[in-house]
């Protein structure tokens, strides 16, 4: 049988995942690419909250959660644009500059 | 089980195996990719789930947008596949406490009640009114303040984007 819960337990995998290549991985995009997918997961889980409840307002909150991601996809680029012309790099072992 | 549970476990399966991917492939444009199998997977759950507009904002915005800005910038940084270790030293550490995360949140989810206020929406509802005249009346009504304020924070990300890439401002 098919209930929110399904969707719930899908959301918490894929959330587990994105945090699993925020830890593991070096890539510094690859890093972003994982939180974009945690960022949807929860996406997920508002979209079945919201046809639960019969109520709407969890789809909002999703549409201002990709505007966010959107403004983040764009800021974070930048930053790694600008690492790498410093550094010729973008793996998360190089990011020392700020290291004491 | 009848026809619209083994489409949910298909299409979930796609869904965590694309996820697997992302975070093991060699190559950061394989990674990408399989982010946008993903992202497609959610597409078709938002539909399943009587939310067809927010499915297409998926498709238009995370799969056609987003994902073509970090295409993009992988092939503008050339970057390297990765050769020998492509991971950080901690994946065991990492491991293990993404198995943790799994694992709370599996107790949270079964161990909980779910509250909150019942609203009338349901797929009738969404049928006969349509779902972007519902999401619209809520967002210029009640939501109205936050929406503006997404404005702003859409052009501090475009001045922000600009100042960082530019060598001398």
């Amino acid at each position: 049988m098919l209930t929110h819960h399904s969707y719930l337990i899908l959301s918490a995998i894929l959330f587990s995942l994105g945090a699993l290549g925020v830890l593991i991985r070096r890539n510094a995009i690859i890093i972003f690419m994982c939180i974009e997918m945690m960022l949807n997961s929860v996406n997920l889980a508002f979209v079945s909250l919201s046809k639960y409840l019969g109520n709407i307002d969890g789809q909002i909150f999703v549409f201002f959660i990709m505007t966010v991601a959107a403004a983040e996809a764009a800021v974070g680029l930048a930053l790694m644009i600008a690492f790498y012309n410093n550094r010729e790099s973008v793996e998360v072992e190089d990011l020392n500059v700020m290291k004491w | 089980m009848d026809i619209q549970t083994l489409f949910f476990a298909v299409v979930a399966a796609v869904a965590i195996l694309s996820g697997i991917l992302v975070i093991t492939c060699r190559n950061p444009i394989n990674s990408a990719l399989s982010l946008v199998m993903t992202f497609f997977c959610l597409a078709t759950f938002y539909v399943m789930l009587d939310a067809p507009f927010m499915a297409a904002i998926q498709v238009i915005v995370y799969a056609g947008a987003i994902m073509v800005l970090i295409i993009f910038v992988i092939m503008l940084l050339n970057v390297r596949v990765e050769s020998g270790k492509k991971y950080t030293h901690g994946v065991l550490i990492g491991s293990i406490m993404a198995v943790l995360l799994l694992f709370e949140a599996f107790y949270f989810l079964n161990r909980s009640s779910l509250t909150g206020a019942r609203g009338m929406i349901d797929a009738n509802v969404v049928q006969n009114v349509g779902h972007v005249e519902l999401i619209g009346r809520a967002m210029y009504t009640d939501f109205l303040l936050p929406f503006e304020i997404t404005s702003i924070l859409l052009l501090v990300a475009i001045i922000g984007a600009v100042i960082l890439a530019k060598k001398k401002i």
